[in-house]
């Protein structure tokens, strides 16, 4: 039942997205997100949707997909929207109804604010559909490395969220037995109100959290077996490497920002 | 013959918080050998001191009295430490507790990447060591699509991946069904006889212990028993003395032999005892 959850959203099909550098894909993401705040002229949204659409195309993903990293997001979309049509009150009056008027300033900031945040959505989640957690994690690791310096725990960081990752699916599957195990002594989960409902979580909880503290331990202890002594002198069995490819996106990504604060500067 | 461990009156117990009372003692003066490219499985019932035997192998564990040498380096020379843990692999009994990474070759990258072994040459290990334990057709799998006993092999192959003397392994079958259990032994055995591995087994499993060249039997924290398993497994009563059985076939001949039968004692494999039996029907006219 749980075992359904996926495991991030990593879509695995080869596309051009998916071969490039992760470390060049994270920078890319910032990059546009520079972009699509930078200025408040249409010809910002329009760049940023060019952007985002090509990206869509080179990565092969269905729209099917992007639309389901939308999806979640509508109410409160639907809910800031109305609240800025309402609130907002620069412009001329285009519609008013007793207490209710709406402003010209209203309705374009409203668009404007939809056409980001499903932009943002649909070109983030791009990263995250082509790029599998291992690579993020070990890409984090990589951009986070200059941190070091000022004693910040990057490898430590990035060893935490892998070792997460890989005890995703084995702590859902542990939850999975405990629940089915409470249920057998007559716990009833599905039934009651929500403080009764909160309250059978208890001896699901409990159970589940002992059992991760006796994993952690024993994982620490077999990784010391291993010969693990932290990032230190570490070397990798696979090497991020950068290719043709990842400068040459780097380059239209450039492009892209220097036009969209252009045009801005310009005030077209 | 070289001495890959050596252990010489090594005394432990559990340190306790202070006010407490002292733990009982869970290894008491144990002194034992064990030869390179040996196969020793290591019997006893819960509690009896066999798994705080094996983590003084690789140096979790230090000996309060006494030393403990493996390649002739003593375990609690702190400076050895990974020198240690590099050439004396653990494998423990429950596979998930044990696989770090999200991809089983990653995972069997792990040791290699401790080690500051460079990238190609981890590469070359990791495969290598895939191949052993027959799992290389599953190297980009994610743990969680394997079954027990395929689990249990790549965390075997995690510790072949170090290049290791030897593996000492802590109940590897226990939590395994029948066909996982099979296919991990088998690896087991193929590491010791091809690639001349020293193997440790603990175990309370009576038939895996009977594959091993030398059965080392505890009990309260101290050795009773040390010999091939065929002497050890003909010691019936004393076995069961101590809370063990022996294997199926041993008990059948035992049974036999107290009835009268004239068949030999240390008999230990299905074959072995249809030979006997065999032998013995010939003799009488049915």
């Amino acid at each position: 039942m749980l075992k359904d959850i996926t495991l991030g959203q990593y879509f695995p099909i080869d596309s051009v997205l998916h071969r490039l550098d992760p470390r060049f894909k994270i920078i890319f993401t910032m990059l546009f997100i520079i972009m699509l705040f930078a200025g408040n002229s249409v010809w910002t949204l329009v760049l940023s949707a060019v952007f985002v659409l090509m990206a869509q195309f080179l990565s092969k993903i269905p729209l099917k997909m992007s639309w389901r990293s939308i999806r979640p997001l509508l109410p409160v979309l639907v809910f800031t929207a109305i609240l800025n049509l309402l609130l907002i009150d620069s412009g001329e009056v285009v519609w008013e109804w007793q207490f209710l008027h709406i402003y010209e300033g209203g309705i374009t900031t409203s668009i404007f604010m939809i056409a980001r945040i499903v932009l943002l959505m649909v070109g983030s989640s791009l990263l995250t559909y082509t790029t599998s957690p291992i690579l993020l994690t070990d890409a984090i690791e990589a951009l986070l490395s200059p941190l070091k310096r000022i004693r910040f725990p990057v490898h430590e960081m990035a060893m935490m969220m892998s070792i997460a990752l890989r005890f995703i699916p084995t702590l859902l599957e542990e939850t999975d037995k405990i629940i089915s195990a409470q249920k057998a002594r007559g716990a009833a989960l599905d039934s009651g109100g929500i403080r009764e409902r909160v309250r059978a979580l208890l001896p699901i909880l409990v159970p589940l959290f002992v059992s991760a503290f006796r994993r952690a331990e024993e994982l620490a202890t077999a990784m010391e077996c291993r010969c693990y002594r932290g990032g230190e002198g570490r070397t990798r069995l696979r090497q991020l490497k950068a290719g043709v490819g990842d400068h040459i996106g780097l380059g239209v990504c450039l492009v892209f920002l220097g036009a969209s604060i252009c045009v801005n500067f310009l005030k077209l | 013959m070289e001495h890959m461990i050596e252990a010489k009156h090594i005394t432990f117990r559990y340190p306790v918080d202070e006010g407490q009372p002292a733990g009982e003692t869970v290894l008491k003066d144990i002194s034992l050998h064990i030869e390179k490219g040996s196969f020793v499985a290591v019997l006893g019932h819960n509690g009896s001191g066999k798994s705080t035997f094996a983590k003084h192998i690789n140096a979790i564990l230090v000996p309060e009295e006494g030393k403990m040498f493996v390649e002739g380096i003593d375990t609690s020379d702190e400076s050895r430490l990974f020198d240690i843990r590099q050439k004396a692999g653990m494998v423990f009994q429950d596979p998930d507790n044990q696989i770090v990474a999200t991809v089983v070759e990653e995972d069997v990258a792990f040791a290699p990447e401790n080690l500051g072994v460079p990238p190609a040459e981890i590469r070359s290990r990791v495969d290598n060591a895939l191949r052993t334990v027959n799992m290389y057709d599953y190297r980009s799998h994610a743990p969680s699509q394997l079954s027990g006993g395929q689990k249990q092999r790549v965390a075997i192959a995690g510790v072949i991946a170090m290049q290791p003397d030897l593996i000492v392994l802590d109940e590897p079958t226990a939590m395994l069904d029948p066909q996982g259990r099979e296919e991990v032994l088998e690896a087991i055995r193929r590491l010791n006889r091809e690639k001349g591995i020293t193997v440790v087994l603990i175990t309370h499993y009576m038939e895996e212990a009977a594959l091993a060249d030398r059965v080392v039997v505890m009990d309260s924290g101290v050795v009773v028993l040390d010999d091939t398993p065929h002497k050890v497994f003909a010691q019936v009563e004393k076995m069961r003395s101590l809370g063990l059985d022996v294997p199926q076939v041993t008990e059948l001949v035992y049974e036999l032999r107290k009835e009268g039968f004239s068949l030999p004692a240390e008999i230990i494999s299905e074959t072995e005892c249809l030979d006997a039996l065999a032998a013995l029907l010939e003799i009488k006219p049915i």
